[in-house]
Protein backbone atom coordinates (compact mmCIF):
# COMPACT_ATOMS: atom_id res chain seq x y z
CA UNK A 1 0.00 0.00 0.00
CA UNK A 2 2.71 2.48 1.01
CA UNK A 3 4.73 1.46 -2.08
CA UNK A 4 1.86 2.29 -4.33
CA UNK A 5 1.14 5.66 -2.77
CA UNK A 6 4.80 6.67 -2.91
CA UNK A 7 4.84 5.80 -6.62
CA UNK A 8 1.79 7.96 -6.98
CA UNK A 9 3.55 10.79 -5.11
CA UNK A 10 6.52 10.52 -7.42
CA UNK A 11 4.20 10.70 -10.40
CA UNK A 12 2.50 13.79 -9.00
CA UNK A 13 5.82 15.52 -8.44
CA UNK A 14 6.86 14.62 -11.98
CA UNK A 15 3.60 15.99 -13.34
CA UNK A 16 4.10 19.36 -11.69
CA UNK A 17 7.81 19.44 -12.49
CA UNK A 18 6.96 19.00 -16.17
CA UNK A 19 4.10 21.48 -16.30
CA UNK A 20 5.43 24.32 -14.12
CA UNK A 21 8.43 25.36 -16.28
CA UNK A 22 6.31 25.06 -19.42
CA UNK A 23 3.63 27.25 -17.85
CA UNK A 24 6.26 29.85 -16.94
CA UNK A 25 7.53 29.88 -20.54
CA UNK A 26 3.97 30.32 -21.76
CA UNK A 27 3.28 33.17 -19.33
CA UNK A 28 6.58 34.90 -20.11
CA UNK A 29 5.51 36.76 -23.30
CA UNK A 30 2.34 38.10 -21.65
CA UNK A 31 4.25 39.13 -18.55
CA UNK A 32 6.89 40.90 -20.66
CA UNK A 33 4.19 42.66 -22.68
CA UNK A 34 2.99 44.16 -19.42
CA UNK A 35 6.54 44.95 -18.20
CA UNK A 36 7.53 46.59 -21.50
CA UNK A 37 4.40 48.74 -21.39
CA UNK A 38 5.75 50.30 -18.19
CA UNK A 39 9.27 50.94 -19.54
CA UNK A 40 10.65 53.70 -21.73
CA UNK A 41 12.63 52.65 -24.79
CA UNK A 42 15.95 53.08 -22.97
CA UNK A 43 14.75 50.52 -20.44
CA UNK A 44 13.43 48.11 -23.08
CA UNK A 45 16.72 48.12 -25.00
CA UNK A 46 19.06 48.42 -22.02
CA UNK A 47 21.65 45.62 -21.81
CA UNK A 48 20.16 44.34 -18.54
CA UNK A 49 17.42 41.79 -18.15
CA UNK A 50 14.68 43.46 -16.10
CA UNK A 51 11.58 41.44 -15.26
CA UNK A 52 9.81 43.88 -12.93
CA UNK A 53 7.57 46.84 -13.82
CA UNK A 54 8.81 50.40 -14.16
CA UNK A 55 6.82 53.65 -14.06
CA UNK A 56 6.41 54.86 -17.65
CA UNK A 57 2.97 53.49 -18.53
CA UNK A 58 1.28 56.91 -18.82
CA UNK A 59 4.17 58.35 -20.81
CA UNK A 60 3.94 55.38 -23.16
CA UNK A 61 0.22 55.83 -23.48
CA UNK A 62 0.69 59.48 -24.42
CA UNK A 63 3.30 58.50 -27.02
CA UNK A 64 0.89 55.91 -28.44
CA UNK A 65 -1.95 58.42 -28.53
CA UNK A 66 0.30 60.93 -30.33
CA UNK A 67 1.48 58.29 -32.82
CA UNK A 68 -1.92 56.96 -33.85
CA UNK A 69 -4.96 58.33 -32.01
CA UNK A 70 -5.45 55.15 -30.05
CA UNK A 71 -8.42 56.34 -27.97
CA UNK A 72 -10.50 56.96 -31.09
CA UNK A 73 -9.38 53.65 -32.61
CA UNK A 74 -10.28 51.76 -29.44
CA UNK A 75 -13.68 53.44 -29.31
CA UNK A 76 -14.31 52.37 -32.91
CA UNK A 77 -13.27 48.81 -32.02
CA UNK A 78 -15.61 48.66 -29.03
CA UNK A 79 -18.58 49.97 -31.03
CA UNK A 80 -17.88 47.70 -34.01
CA UNK A 81 -17.42 44.58 -31.89
CA UNK A 82 -20.62 45.32 -29.94
CA UNK A 83 -22.72 46.00 -33.03
CA UNK A 84 -21.26 42.98 -34.84
CA UNK A 85 -21.96 40.68 -31.90
CA UNK A 86 -25.57 41.86 -31.46
CA UNK A 87 -26.34 41.64 -35.17
CA UNK A 88 -24.62 38.32 -35.68
CA UNK A 89 -26.28 36.69 -32.67
CA UNK A 90 -29.69 37.92 -33.88
CA UNK A 91 -29.25 36.79 -37.47
CA UNK A 92 -27.69 33.43 -36.70
CA UNK A 93 -30.12 32.47 -33.94
CA UNK A 94 -33.08 33.24 -36.21
CA UNK A 95 -31.53 31.17 -39.00
CA UNK A 96 -30.57 28.41 -36.56
CA UNK A 97 -34.16 28.33 -35.25
CA UNK A 98 -35.58 27.97 -38.78
CA UNK A 99 -33.20 25.11 -39.57
CA UNK A 100 -33.91 23.36 -36.26
CA UNK A 101 -37.69 23.76 -36.14
CA UNK A 102 -39.30 23.50 -39.56
CA UNK A 103 -39.40 21.37 -42.64
CA UNK A 104 -39.34 23.63 -45.68
CA UNK A 105 -38.59 23.71 -49.38
CA UNK A 106 -34.85 24.17 -49.94
CA UNK A 107 -33.77 23.19 -46.42
CA UNK A 108 -31.37 20.53 -47.69
CA UNK A 109 -29.76 22.96 -50.11
CA UNK A 110 -29.29 25.64 -47.45
CA UNK A 111 -27.74 23.21 -44.97
CA UNK A 112 -25.52 21.54 -47.54
CA UNK A 113 -24.27 24.92 -48.77
CA UNK A 114 -23.41 26.10 -45.27
CA UNK A 115 -21.68 22.86 -44.31
CA UNK A 116 -19.97 22.40 -47.66
CA UNK A 117 -18.34 25.82 -47.66
CA UNK A 118 -17.62 26.04 -43.93
CA UNK A 119 -13.91 25.28 -44.12
CA UNK A 120 -13.13 27.25 -47.27
CA UNK A 121 -10.26 29.65 -46.59
CA UNK A 122 -11.31 33.26 -46.01
CA UNK A 123 -8.87 34.35 -48.71
CA UNK A 124 -11.20 32.92 -51.33
CA UNK A 125 -13.82 35.58 -50.55
CA UNK A 126 -11.74 38.54 -49.45
CA UNK A 127 -10.89 39.81 -52.94
CA UNK A 128 -14.47 39.95 -54.29
CA UNK A 129 -15.63 41.38 -50.94
CA UNK A 130 -13.07 44.13 -51.30
CA UNK A 131 -13.96 44.85 -54.93
CA UNK A 132 -17.66 44.95 -54.08
CA UNK A 133 -17.45 47.10 -50.95
CA UNK A 134 -14.60 49.43 -51.85
CA UNK A 135 -14.73 49.68 -55.64
CA UNK A 136 -18.32 49.05 -56.69
CA UNK A 137 -20.12 50.72 -53.80
CA UNK A 138 -17.38 53.03 -52.45
CA UNK A 139 -18.21 52.00 -48.91
CA UNK A 140 -14.62 51.71 -47.70
CA UNK A 141 -13.83 53.63 -44.51
CA UNK A 142 -17.41 53.33 -43.26
CA UNK A 143 -19.06 51.61 -40.29
CA UNK A 144 -20.97 49.47 -42.77
CA UNK A 145 -17.74 48.05 -44.19
CA UNK A 146 -16.45 47.13 -40.74
CA UNK A 147 -19.64 45.57 -39.41
CA UNK A 148 -21.74 44.04 -42.19
CA UNK A 149 -19.52 41.89 -44.48
CA UNK A 150 -18.09 39.81 -41.59
CA UNK A 151 -21.66 38.83 -40.63
CA UNK A 152 -21.52 36.01 -43.22
CA UNK A 153 -19.90 33.80 -40.53
CA UNK A 154 -22.03 30.65 -40.44
CA UNK A 155 -20.59 29.09 -37.31
CA UNK A 156 -23.32 30.70 -35.19
CA UNK A 157 -26.08 29.25 -37.38
CA UNK A 158 -24.90 25.70 -36.76
CA UNK A 159 -24.20 26.38 -33.11
CA UNK A 160 -27.70 27.80 -32.51
CA UNK A 161 -29.38 25.17 -34.66
CA UNK A 162 -27.86 22.46 -32.52
CA UNK A 163 -28.90 24.22 -29.33
CA UNK A 164 -32.54 24.62 -30.48
CA UNK A 165 -32.71 21.09 -31.86
CA UNK A 166 -31.76 19.64 -28.47
CA UNK A 167 -34.74 21.30 -26.75
CA UNK A 168 -37.80 19.08 -26.24
CA UNK A 169 -40.23 19.92 -29.07
CA UNK A 170 -43.30 19.23 -26.85
CA UNK A 171 -42.49 22.55 -25.22
CA UNK A 172 -43.08 24.43 -28.45
CA UNK A 173 -45.97 22.24 -29.58
CA UNK A 174 -47.83 22.99 -26.37
CA UNK A 175 -47.53 26.70 -27.13
CA UNK A 176 -48.63 26.09 -30.73
CA UNK A 177 -51.77 24.31 -29.53
CA UNK A 178 -52.54 27.41 -27.47
CA UNK A 179 -52.32 29.41 -30.71
CA UNK A 180 -49.11 31.26 -29.84
CA UNK A 181 -47.45 32.78 -32.91
CA UNK A 182 -44.16 31.28 -34.11
CA UNK A 183 -42.09 34.42 -33.56
CA UNK A 184 -43.38 34.61 -29.98
CA UNK A 185 -42.45 30.97 -29.36
CA UNK A 186 -38.98 31.73 -30.69
CA UNK A 187 -38.53 34.93 -28.70
CA UNK A 188 -40.17 33.99 -25.39
CA UNK A 189 -39.68 30.23 -25.14
CA UNK A 190 -36.71 29.13 -27.21
CA UNK A 191 -34.33 32.09 -26.83
CA UNK A 192 -34.45 32.18 -23.01
CA UNK A 193 -33.74 28.44 -22.94
CA UNK A 194 -30.72 28.95 -25.22
CA UNK A 195 -29.06 31.48 -22.91
CA UNK A 196 -25.87 29.47 -22.19
CA UNK A 197 -25.31 28.90 -25.90
CA UNK A 198 -26.03 32.54 -26.66
CA UNK A 199 -23.49 33.58 -24.03
CA UNK A 200 -20.77 31.33 -25.46
CA UNK A 201 -21.54 32.45 -29.00
CA UNK A 202 -21.56 36.16 -28.07
CA UNK A 203 -18.18 35.88 -26.39
CA UNK A 204 -16.58 34.14 -29.35
CA UNK A 205 -18.08 36.63 -31.83
CA UNK A 206 -16.99 39.62 -29.77
CA UNK A 207 -13.46 38.27 -29.46
CA UNK A 208 -13.38 37.54 -33.19
CA UNK A 209 -14.43 41.07 -34.08
CA UNK A 210 -12.22 42.74 -31.46
CA UNK A 211 -9.12 40.97 -32.79
CA UNK A 212 -10.05 41.02 -36.48
CA UNK A 213 -7.14 42.41 -38.45
CA UNK A 214 -7.01 41.61 -42.17
CA UNK A 215 -10.45 42.87 -43.27
CA UNK A 216 -10.34 46.17 -41.30
CA UNK A 217 -6.77 46.66 -42.57
CA UNK A 218 -7.91 46.32 -46.17
CA UNK A 219 -11.17 48.20 -46.02
CA UNK A 220 -10.62 51.01 -43.48
CA UNK A 221 -7.16 52.39 -44.09
CA UNK A 222 -7.93 56.03 -43.34
CA UNK A 223 -6.63 56.96 -39.87
CA UNK A 224 -10.02 58.38 -38.84
CA UNK A 225 -11.73 54.99 -39.31
CA UNK A 226 -9.01 52.57 -38.19
CA UNK A 227 -9.83 49.94 -35.59
CA UNK A 228 -7.42 49.51 -32.68
CA UNK A 229 -5.55 46.46 -34.10
CA UNK A 230 -5.09 48.24 -37.44
CA UNK A 231 -3.89 51.43 -35.74
CA UNK A 232 -1.45 49.45 -33.61
CA UNK A 233 -0.29 47.36 -36.57
CA UNK A 234 0.42 50.52 -38.56
CA UNK A 235 3.12 51.43 -36.02
CA UNK A 236 4.94 48.10 -36.15
CA UNK A 237 7.93 48.38 -38.45
CA UNK A 238 8.17 52.18 -38.40
CA UNK A 239 11.65 53.33 -37.47
CA UNK A 240 10.79 56.35 -35.33
CA UNK A 241 8.25 54.85 -32.99
CA UNK A 242 7.97 54.23 -29.27
CA UNK A 243 8.10 50.49 -28.55
CA UNK A 244 6.87 51.22 -25.05
CA UNK A 245 3.84 52.83 -26.70
CA UNK A 246 3.23 49.81 -28.94
CA UNK A 247 3.39 47.50 -25.93
CA UNK A 248 0.96 49.77 -24.06
CA UNK A 249 -1.44 49.42 -27.00
CA UNK A 250 -0.96 45.65 -26.95
CA UNK A 251 -1.79 45.58 -23.23
CA UNK A 252 -4.91 47.73 -23.78
CA UNK A 253 -6.08 45.32 -26.50
CA UNK A 254 -5.26 42.20 -24.52
CA UNK A 255 -6.02 42.93 -20.86
CA UNK A 256 -9.84 43.28 -21.20
CA UNK A 257 -9.99 39.96 -23.07
CA UNK A 258 -7.89 38.25 -20.39
CA UNK A 259 -10.22 39.57 -17.69
CA UNK A 260 -13.23 38.33 -19.68
CA UNK A 261 -11.50 35.01 -20.18
CA UNK A 262 -10.82 34.54 -16.49
CA UNK A 263 -14.34 35.52 -15.42
CA UNK A 264 -16.19 33.69 -18.20
CA UNK A 265 -13.80 30.79 -18.80
CA UNK A 266 -16.57 28.21 -19.01
CA UNK A 267 -18.31 30.05 -21.86
CA UNK A 268 -15.05 30.68 -23.72
CA UNK A 269 -14.13 27.03 -23.59
CA UNK A 270 -17.63 25.95 -24.60
CA UNK A 271 -17.45 28.33 -27.55
CA UNK A 272 -14.02 27.19 -28.65
CA UNK A 273 -14.77 23.47 -28.40
CA UNK A 274 -18.03 24.03 -30.27
CA UNK A 275 -16.27 26.14 -32.87
CA UNK A 276 -14.00 23.23 -33.56
CA UNK A 277 -16.77 20.69 -33.68
CA UNK A 278 -18.73 22.88 -36.11
CA UNK B 1 -41.77 18.73 -37.56
CA UNK B 2 -44.19 20.58 -39.75
CA UNK B 3 -43.87 21.92 -43.25
CA UNK B 4 -43.82 25.71 -42.84
CA UNK B 5 -41.86 27.12 -45.74
CA UNK B 6 -43.09 30.69 -45.28
CA UNK B 7 -42.37 30.87 -41.57
CA UNK B 8 -38.98 29.28 -42.05
CA UNK B 9 -37.92 31.80 -44.68
CA UNK B 10 -39.16 34.68 -42.55
CA UNK B 11 -36.57 33.60 -39.97
CA UNK B 12 -33.89 32.67 -42.49
CA UNK B 13 -33.96 35.53 -44.98
CA UNK B 14 -31.98 38.20 -43.10
CA UNK B 15 -29.06 35.84 -42.59
CA UNK B 16 -29.33 34.28 -46.04
CA UNK B 17 -29.06 37.69 -47.74
CA UNK B 18 -25.77 38.40 -45.97
CA UNK B 19 -24.57 34.85 -46.54
CA UNK B 20 -25.28 35.05 -50.27
CA UNK B 21 -23.85 38.56 -50.73
CA UNK B 22 -20.67 38.21 -48.69
CA UNK B 23 -19.87 34.50 -48.85
CA UNK B 24 -21.48 32.55 -51.70
CA UNK B 25 -21.27 35.23 -54.39
CA UNK B 26 -17.58 36.03 -53.57
CA UNK B 27 -16.73 32.32 -53.74
CA UNK B 28 -18.13 32.16 -57.28
CA UNK B 29 -16.85 35.58 -58.31
CA UNK B 30 -13.35 34.83 -57.12
CA UNK B 31 -13.26 31.65 -59.20
CA UNK B 32 -14.27 33.64 -62.29
CA UNK B 33 -11.75 36.39 -61.46
CA UNK B 34 -8.96 33.83 -61.34
CA UNK B 35 -9.25 33.49 -65.13
CA UNK B 36 -9.19 37.23 -65.88
CA UNK B 37 -6.30 39.47 -66.71
CA UNK B 38 -7.05 42.31 -64.29
CA UNK B 39 -3.98 44.35 -65.13
CA UNK B 40 -5.53 45.94 -68.19
CA UNK B 41 -8.26 48.60 -68.10
CA UNK B 42 -10.81 46.07 -69.35
CA UNK B 43 -10.67 42.77 -67.52
CA UNK B 44 -10.41 40.08 -70.20
CA UNK B 45 -10.40 36.30 -70.09
CA UNK B 46 -6.75 35.28 -70.07
CA UNK B 47 -5.87 32.42 -67.71
CA UNK B 48 -2.29 32.52 -68.96
CA UNK B 49 -1.85 35.69 -66.91
CA UNK B 50 -3.12 34.01 -63.74
CA UNK B 51 -3.03 30.21 -63.59
CA UNK B 52 -0.31 30.12 -66.23
CA UNK B 53 1.79 32.60 -64.28
CA UNK B 54 1.50 30.55 -61.07
CA UNK B 55 3.47 27.76 -62.71
CA UNK B 56 6.45 29.94 -63.61
CA UNK B 57 6.50 32.62 -60.89
CA UNK B 58 9.54 32.04 -58.62
CA UNK B 59 8.03 34.34 -55.95
CA UNK B 60 4.96 32.08 -55.76
CA UNK B 61 7.15 28.96 -55.60
CA UNK B 62 9.09 30.55 -52.75
CA UNK B 63 5.93 31.43 -50.82
CA UNK B 64 4.55 27.92 -51.37
CA UNK B 65 7.77 26.34 -50.16
CA UNK B 66 7.93 28.53 -47.04
CA UNK B 67 4.32 27.75 -46.20
CA UNK B 68 4.89 24.00 -46.56
CA UNK B 69 8.05 24.14 -44.44
CA UNK B 70 6.15 25.90 -41.65
CA UNK B 71 3.30 23.41 -42.02
CA UNK B 72 5.48 20.31 -41.88
CA UNK B 73 7.50 21.49 -38.86
CA UNK B 74 5.02 23.51 -36.83
CA UNK B 75 1.79 21.48 -37.01
CA UNK B 76 3.23 18.15 -35.73
CA UNK B 77 5.15 19.87 -32.91
CA UNK B 78 2.12 21.85 -31.84
CA UNK B 79 -0.35 18.95 -32.00
CA UNK B 80 1.99 16.67 -30.02
CA UNK B 81 2.47 19.40 -27.42
CA UNK B 82 -1.26 20.09 -27.25
CA UNK B 83 -1.99 16.39 -26.73
CA UNK B 84 0.53 16.15 -23.89
CA UNK B 85 -0.75 19.39 -22.34
CA UNK B 86 -4.36 18.25 -22.49
CA UNK B 87 -3.46 14.90 -20.88
CA UNK B 88 -1.49 16.53 -18.07
CA UNK B 89 -4.15 19.21 -17.50
CA UNK B 90 -6.74 16.45 -17.28
CA UNK B 91 -4.90 14.66 -14.49
CA UNK B 92 -6.99 14.56 -11.29
CA UNK B 93 -3.82 14.99 -9.18
CA UNK B 94 -3.05 18.41 -10.68
CA UNK B 95 -2.80 21.27 -8.17
CA UNK B 96 -3.48 24.95 -8.99
CA UNK B 97 -5.28 23.74 -12.08
CA UNK B 98 -6.78 27.19 -12.73
CA UNK B 99 -3.36 28.82 -12.98
CA UNK B 100 -2.06 26.15 -15.37
CA UNK B 101 -5.13 26.44 -17.54
CA UNK B 102 -4.74 30.20 -17.63
CA UNK B 103 -1.08 29.94 -18.65
CA UNK B 104 -1.78 27.73 -21.66
CA UNK B 105 -5.23 28.94 -22.69
CA UNK B 106 -4.71 32.70 -22.32
CA UNK B 107 -2.92 33.07 -25.71
CA UNK B 108 -6.21 32.06 -27.36
CA UNK B 109 -7.72 35.47 -26.56
CA UNK B 110 -4.64 37.51 -27.51
CA UNK B 111 -5.12 39.25 -30.87
CA UNK B 112 -2.79 38.76 -33.82
CA UNK B 113 -1.43 42.31 -33.74
CA UNK B 114 -0.73 42.37 -30.00
CA UNK B 115 1.05 39.04 -30.01
CA UNK B 116 2.95 39.78 -33.22
CA UNK B 117 4.22 43.07 -31.76
CA UNK B 118 5.28 41.27 -28.61
CA UNK B 119 7.18 38.49 -30.40
CA UNK B 120 8.85 41.01 -32.69
CA UNK B 121 10.14 42.82 -29.64
CA UNK B 122 11.11 39.68 -27.69
CA UNK B 123 13.21 38.45 -30.63
CA UNK B 124 14.63 41.86 -31.54
CA UNK B 125 18.41 41.74 -32.02
CA UNK B 126 18.73 43.70 -28.77
CA UNK B 127 15.66 42.09 -27.25
CA UNK B 128 15.25 40.16 -24.06
CA UNK B 129 15.69 36.68 -25.58
CA UNK B 130 19.17 37.60 -26.81
CA UNK B 131 19.94 39.32 -23.50
CA UNK B 132 19.03 36.11 -21.68
CA UNK B 133 21.09 33.98 -24.11
CA UNK B 134 24.06 36.26 -23.52
CA UNK B 135 23.38 36.19 -19.78
CA UNK B 136 23.85 32.42 -19.62
CA UNK B 137 26.95 32.58 -21.79
CA UNK B 138 25.47 31.55 -25.15
CA UNK B 139 25.95 33.40 -28.41
CA UNK B 140 23.16 35.72 -29.44
CA UNK B 141 21.17 34.96 -32.58
CA UNK B 142 20.18 37.55 -35.21
CA UNK B 143 16.62 36.24 -35.01
CA UNK B 144 14.93 38.49 -37.50
CA UNK B 145 17.77 39.01 -39.98
CA UNK B 146 18.76 35.36 -40.47
CA UNK B 147 16.41 33.44 -42.80
CA UNK B 148 16.33 30.21 -40.78
CA UNK B 149 16.12 31.97 -37.43
CA UNK B 150 13.25 34.12 -38.73
CA UNK B 151 11.39 30.95 -39.73
CA UNK B 152 12.04 29.59 -36.24
CA UNK B 153 10.54 32.74 -34.69
CA UNK B 154 7.37 32.34 -36.79
CA UNK B 155 7.11 28.69 -35.72
CA UNK B 156 7.70 29.52 -32.04
CA UNK B 157 5.15 32.33 -32.12
CA UNK B 158 2.52 30.14 -33.82
CA UNK B 159 3.09 27.35 -31.33
CA UNK B 160 2.72 29.74 -28.40
CA UNK B 161 -0.50 31.16 -29.82
CA UNK B 162 -2.25 27.92 -30.89
CA UNK B 163 -1.06 25.04 -28.67
CA UNK B 164 -3.58 25.97 -25.95
CA UNK B 165 -6.40 26.30 -28.47
CA UNK B 166 -5.79 22.76 -29.66
CA UNK B 167 -5.34 21.55 -26.08
CA UNK B 168 -8.85 22.88 -25.29
CA UNK B 169 -10.31 20.82 -28.13
CA UNK B 170 -8.33 17.70 -27.18
CA UNK B 171 -9.25 18.17 -23.52
CA UNK B 172 -12.94 18.15 -24.48
CA UNK B 173 -12.23 14.88 -26.32
CA UNK B 174 -10.43 13.42 -23.28
CA UNK B 175 -13.29 14.29 -20.97
CA UNK B 176 -15.71 12.36 -23.16
CA UNK B 177 -13.74 9.12 -22.60
CA UNK B 178 -15.55 7.19 -19.84
CA UNK B 179 -13.59 6.71 -16.58
CA UNK B 180 -14.29 3.00 -16.24
CA UNK B 181 -12.15 2.22 -19.30
CA UNK B 182 -9.14 3.32 -17.27
CA UNK B 183 -10.30 1.77 -14.01
CA UNK B 184 -10.42 -1.65 -15.65
CA UNK B 185 -6.96 -1.18 -17.17
CA UNK B 186 -5.49 0.00 -13.85
CA UNK B 187 -6.93 -3.05 -12.09
CA UNK B 188 -5.30 -5.24 -14.73
CA UNK B 189 -1.97 -3.57 -13.92
CA UNK B 190 -1.55 -1.66 -17.18
CA UNK B 191 0.89 1.20 -16.58
CA UNK B 192 -0.22 4.83 -17.05
CA UNK B 193 2.23 5.29 -19.94
CA UNK B 194 0.90 2.23 -21.76
CA UNK B 195 -2.65 3.39 -21.06
CA UNK B 196 -1.80 6.70 -22.75
CA UNK B 197 -0.31 5.13 -25.87
CA UNK B 198 -2.63 2.15 -26.31
CA UNK B 199 -5.94 3.51 -25.01
CA UNK B 200 -6.02 7.30 -24.86
CA UNK B 201 -4.32 8.06 -28.18
CA UNK B 202 -6.45 5.67 -30.28
CA UNK B 203 -9.62 7.02 -28.63
CA UNK B 204 -8.48 10.59 -29.28
CA UNK B 205 -7.63 10.00 -32.92
CA UNK B 206 -10.73 11.66 -34.40
CA UNK B 207 -10.22 14.77 -32.24
CA UNK B 208 -6.52 14.97 -33.07
CA UNK B 209 -7.29 14.61 -36.77
CA UNK B 210 -9.75 17.46 -36.45
CA UNK B 211 -7.04 19.62 -34.87
CA UNK B 212 -4.64 18.70 -37.67
CA UNK B 213 -7.18 19.66 -40.33
CA UNK B 214 -7.99 22.99 -38.63
CA UNK B 215 -4.27 23.72 -38.27
CA UNK B 216 -3.58 22.91 -41.92
CA UNK B 217 -6.33 25.27 -43.04
CA UNK B 218 -4.99 27.98 -40.71
CA UNK B 219 -1.37 27.54 -41.75
CA UNK B 220 -2.21 27.72 -45.44
CA UNK B 221 -3.63 31.20 -44.78
CA UNK B 222 -0.80 32.46 -42.59
CA UNK B 223 -0.59 36.22 -42.99
CA UNK B 224 -0.29 38.38 -39.86
CA UNK B 225 2.79 36.69 -38.43
CA UNK B 226 5.11 37.16 -41.43
CA UNK B 227 3.46 40.52 -42.17
CA UNK B 228 4.12 41.93 -38.70
CA UNK B 229 6.74 39.84 -36.87
CA UNK B 230 9.24 39.40 -39.70
CA UNK B 231 8.39 42.69 -41.41
CA UNK B 232 6.59 41.70 -44.64
CA UNK B 233 8.09 38.23 -44.95
CA UNK B 234 11.69 39.20 -44.30
CA UNK B 235 14.58 38.97 -44.28
CA UNK B 236 14.27 39.32 -48.06
CA UNK B 237 11.47 36.90 -48.91
CA UNK B 238 12.64 34.24 -46.46
CA UNK B 239 9.36 34.05 -44.50
CA UNK B 240 6.93 35.09 -47.23
CA UNK B 241 3.90 32.80 -47.03
CA UNK B 242 1.09 32.16 -49.50
CA UNK B 243 -1.21 34.45 -47.49
CA UNK B 244 1.29 37.29 -47.59
CA UNK B 245 1.98 36.70 -51.30
CA UNK B 246 -1.75 36.90 -51.99
CA UNK B 247 -1.99 40.13 -49.98
CA UNK B 248 0.82 41.68 -52.01
CA UNK B 249 -0.65 40.65 -55.34
CA UNK B 250 -4.20 41.58 -54.42
CA UNK B 251 -3.83 44.68 -52.33
CA UNK B 252 -0.43 46.20 -53.15
CA UNK B 253 -0.35 45.43 -56.88
CA UNK B 254 -4.18 45.28 -57.15
CA UNK B 255 -3.81 42.32 -59.48
CA UNK B 256 -7.13 40.75 -58.42
CA UNK B 257 -7.10 38.01 -61.07
CA UNK B 258 -3.72 36.63 -60.10
CA UNK B 259 -4.49 36.95 -56.38
CA UNK B 260 -7.73 34.99 -56.92
CA UNK B 261 -5.79 32.19 -58.58
CA UNK B 262 -3.52 32.15 -55.52
CA UNK B 263 -6.60 32.08 -53.25
CA UNK B 264 -8.02 29.06 -55.04
CA UNK B 265 -4.63 27.37 -54.92
CA UNK B 266 -4.60 27.90 -51.14
CA UNK B 267 -8.11 26.43 -50.88
CA UNK B 268 -7.24 23.44 -53.08
CA UNK B 269 -4.06 22.71 -51.13
CA UNK B 270 -5.83 23.06 -47.78
CA UNK B 271 -8.53 20.62 -48.89
CA UNK B 272 -6.05 18.19 -50.44
CA UNK B 273 -3.74 18.12 -47.41
CA UNK B 274 -6.71 17.77 -45.05
CA UNK B 275 -8.11 14.86 -47.05
CA UNK B 276 -4.67 13.24 -47.14
CA UNK B 277 -4.51 13.46 -43.35
CA UNK B 278 -7.99 12.03 -42.95
CA UNK B 279 -7.06 9.21 -45.33
CA UNK B 280 -3.83 8.44 -43.47
CA UNK B 281 -5.70 8.46 -40.17
CA UNK B 282 -8.67 6.37 -41.32
CA UNK B 283 -9.76 3.32 -39.37
CA UNK B 284 -8.05 0.23 -40.68
CA UNK B 285 -9.80 -2.94 -39.74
Amino acid sequence: MSGRSSAQRRRNILLHAALAPLALIWLFPLWMMFIFSTMDDNGIFSPHVVLTPSTHFLENFNALEADTGFIRATTISILVATAYTLLSVTLTSMAGWALASYRFVGKGVVLATILGTLTLPYFVVVIPQFIMVARDFHLDNTWFALIVPPLFNSLGVLFMRQSFAMMPSELFDAARVEGVKEWRIFLYVAVPLARPTLAALSIILFLHSWNNYLWPLLINSQPAMMTAPVALGSLIGLTKVSWGGIMTGAVILTAPMLVLFVTLQRHFIAGISAGAVK
Amino acid sequence: MRQRTQTAYAFLTPYLLIFLAFWIWPIINSFWLSFLNTRSANWTFNPRMTWGRLLVDPAFANALQNTLVILVIQVPIMIALATVLATLLNSPALKVRGLFRFAFFAPVVVGEVAYAAMFRLLFNEFGIINKMLAGIGLTTIPWLSDPNAAMAVIIIALTWRWAGYNAIIILAGLQSIPEDVYEAATLDGVSKVRQFFFMTLPLLKPVILLCVVLSVIGTMQLFSEPFLITNRGGPGQATETLGLFLYRQGFNAFNFGYASAVAYTIAALAIAISLLNLWLGRERE
